[in-house]
């Protein structure tokens, strides 16, 4: 996973709360066997409105997305995070992330910082105001400037430092290698095994 | 009995949730890192998987486990033909892509055909693998569904899928803990499915965020172990990343005798242990939320997430009625989508389709309900109505017993098992602005299909759908002369 310290780009809104993962990315787009090339799917339904946001030239370079409260809810497709990804954010923004899109996002070097609601309406504002504009998050700071306009963001430490540092869950799962070998060494032979098949 | 790490003896009452937690701690996260949780049981389907495998060979790693992880085909499968190669050519290549990985790698795999394949949430309870106070995960959020057993049990996605194979463990922050306590007796025609609807338009699509709900109360004691699965299931709905019943005596019977259900000393251990998970007197909640089951009706989505459900004898509400300026925005966009007039009666609002599927009602008990409505009766002209079991077995088991006379006698389609119109990856999908109240467990836009419009309701409620041609409950059903069921007639009464 790449570092992510700090990211500059088009800010772009997404004024809508409660965005479930199957508007982020519909079911059809999940039968892909690949783990990139997800662009064309990312708010594919949405997307064929030519309102949408992210249809509109000022954003078609957006990396960074500020949504309403909620984001990320339902089904739990990493997809959701790949689209994202693949389709150019490096970062988004919201009142509130659903778990499950929020643990996803940061396996996946996708930084989600929340927000208050009110440091939103100000966000969306500068937008409104400056569409295009640019916003700069810095990840050791936990700020998102645009404009004059600079709000604090939440992000766990534990999240926070393997993204700063580009760390690979797995890698450091294994560090613990022993203690998993000894847990196994104690587990009650009632415990559910799949095989061998009765 | 202590398998885990010595973390002392416990100086609190503990939940459920904290016990089973408790008894998976590889390693005491400390300075804000996660601690390190063992996972028991991993289930594995075609869809979140292709990438997990992919990485694994990209490191060389193996499956740790393999006699922890299974395997079935569910999501992408035909619910017809299912002897000829599947149509849709993605489709084909992400289940061929599953048994190529299975086989590599060793993992034991239920494909199309064979008779334990089924929805992955249907197929691990029914085969025993599902028991007290193990970890479940699986690349779906409906893992959930697995809590109903005293399991603790998630959802993850597919980078945590690849973890889990390689390591058998996850990196996770403890939950909090939320009670819902459900108090009372339910009315006829009242289901499990109606108190999770009514759950989550209480607290919200987002109310369980960060916790782990604990289920109790005297109306969660006395519902089968079905009724559970689909109060757990749907806690994902709420935002919960998992929702636990405590194990009691239905649980055991449930599970023993099934294949993979302990066996002899074990089965004695297992009891024994079993019967001191639920949550000590005196433990404490984050939080904690109280339904009257007295109260309760039987319960329909209007809108386009799960929380925006009522009563089904109410009507479509108007967006002015929410002081939340974004619930206001929500309903406006949800009424708009889903062509409702506010003030229509929900039972007025006629539909195209009716869903009797997914890893949210399509176990046995679910069927019986289904058919206990219709059997007898006539389905309402141009409602398409399909029912979908959730696993083979089911399948199986529903025919053995008659129940596939009463749906094609009445004129459902009687399907092969998988996820279905609950998703629509396969062919089993809405037209455009086609309206269908389904069992399933989401009501988002274009979940079933792009455009369709979808009501969520219980088995009993898409039964008497399917008959009037409107949304109905079994109370408005005009009476059999030789009704043998007695949800019908208690209803009535």
């Amino acid at each position: 996973m790449d570092k992510f310290v700090t990211h500059t780009g088009v800010v772009a809104p997404l004024k809508r709360s409660a965005v479930d993962t199957d508007q982020i990315i519909p079911a059809v787009y999940l039968k892909r066997v690949t783990k990139t090339g997800f662009e064309d799917a990312l708010f594919a339904n949405w997307r064929q409105d030519p309102e949408f946001i992210l249809n509109q030239p000022t954003f078609a370079t957006a990396s960074i997305l500020v949504a309403g409260p909620d984001f990320g809810t339902g089904s739990s497709r990493e997809h959701a995070v790949w689209a994202l990804r693949d389709y150019g954010f490096r970062v988004v923004l919201s009142p509130k992330f659903a778990d499950i899109f929020r643990g996803n996002s940061g396996k996946q070097g996708l930084l989600t910082g929340v927000i208050s609601e009110s440091d939103l309406e100000a966000i969306w504002d500068v937008i409104d105001a400056d569409p295009g504009v640019q916003m700069t998050v810095d990840l050791e700071a936990r700020t998102a400037t645009v404009g004059d306009l600079q709000v604090a963001f939440d992000i766990d430490d534990y999240t926070r430092w393997r993204l700063l540092e580009g760390l690979d869950d797995i890698g450091l799962t294994l560090r613990n290698e022993e203690a998993i070998t000894q847990f196994e060494s104690r587990r009650a032979s009632w415990r559910p095994r799949t095989l061998p098949v009765p | 009995m202590s398998e885990s790490i010595d973390v002392g003896i416990p100086d609190h009452p503990r939940t459920l949730a904290e016990k089973v937690w408790d008894d998976h701690l590889v390693v005491k996260g400390e300075n804000g890192q996660p601690d390190l949780i063992y996972i028991d049981l991993h289930l594995v389907h075609e869809v979140t998987s292709p990438q997990a495998f992919d990485g694994l060979r990209a490191e060389g790693r193996p499956v740790r486990r393999l006699d922890l992880t299974i395997a079935t085909e569910d999501h992408n499968t035909p619910t017809l033909d299912i002897d000829k190669p599947i149509a849709d050519l993605t489709s084909r290549t992400q289940i061929e892509t599953l048994r190529r990985n299975a086989e590599e790698f060793g993992v034991r795999l239920h494909s199309l055909g064979d008779k334990e394949q089924g929805i992955v949430h249907v197929v691990g309870p029914q085969l025993g693998l599902t028991m007290p106070g193990i970890t479940v995960v699986c690349g779906d959020s409906h893992t959930s569904t697995h809590g109903a057993f005293g399991a603790m049990a998630f959802g993850i996605g597919t980078s945590e899928v690849e973890h889990v194979l390689a390591t058998q463990t996850l990196p996770l922050k403890p939950f909090k803990t939320m009670a819902i306590t459900v108090e009372g007796e339910l009315k006829p025609g009242v289901t499990a499915k109606d108190i999770i609807l009514a759950v989550i338009a209480k607290i919200g699509t987002n109310g369980g965020q960060g916790y782990v709900l604990e289920f109790r109360g005297s109306a969660i004691r006395s519902l089968s172990m079905e009724g559970r699965m689909t109060i757990c299931n749907m806690s994902i709905e709420a935002g919960a990343r998992a929702g636990m019943v405590a194990p009691d005596e239905t649980t055991f019977a449930y599970l023993e005798g099934r294949p993979h259900a302990p066996k002899g000393q074990d089965w004695e251990d297992a009891v024994a242990y079993w019967r001191t998970l639920p949550s000590d007197e005196g433990a404490v909640y984050d939080a904690e939320v109280f339904i009257d089951a007295n109260e309760l009706e039987p319960f329909v989505t209007w809108g386009t997430n799960p929380g925006q459900g009522v009563s089904l004898s109410d009507s479509v509400p108007s967006p002015e009625s929410f002081s939340d300026p974004n619930e206001r925005a929500a309903a406006e966009r949800a009424i708009e989508y889903m062509d409702l007039v506010p003030g229509t009666p929900l039972k007025e609002v006629p539909v195209d389709a009716v869903f009797m599927g997914s890893c949210t009602n399509s176990r046995i008990e679910d069927l019986r309900a289904f058919a206990s409505i219709i059997k007898g009766r006539t389905k309402a002209e141009n409602v398409r109505v399909m029912v979908v079991p959730g696993s083979a077995r089911v399948r199986l088991e529903a025919e053995a017993e008659g129940l596939d006379k009463v749906f094609t006698e009445f004129g459902a389609e009687w399907r092969f098992a998988g996820c279905s119109m609950c998703l629509g990856m396969n062919p089993d999908q809405l037209a455009p602005g086609e309206r269908c109240a389904s069992t399933s467990n989401r009501n988002f836009e274009g979940r079933q299909g792009k455009g369709g419009r979808t009501h969520l309701v219980s088995p009993l409620v898409a039964a008497a759908t399917a008959v009037r041609g409107t949304l109905s409950s079994p109370s408005d059903l005009d009476p059999l002369d030789t009704s043998d069921s007695v949800v019908t007639s208690g209803a009535e009464a």
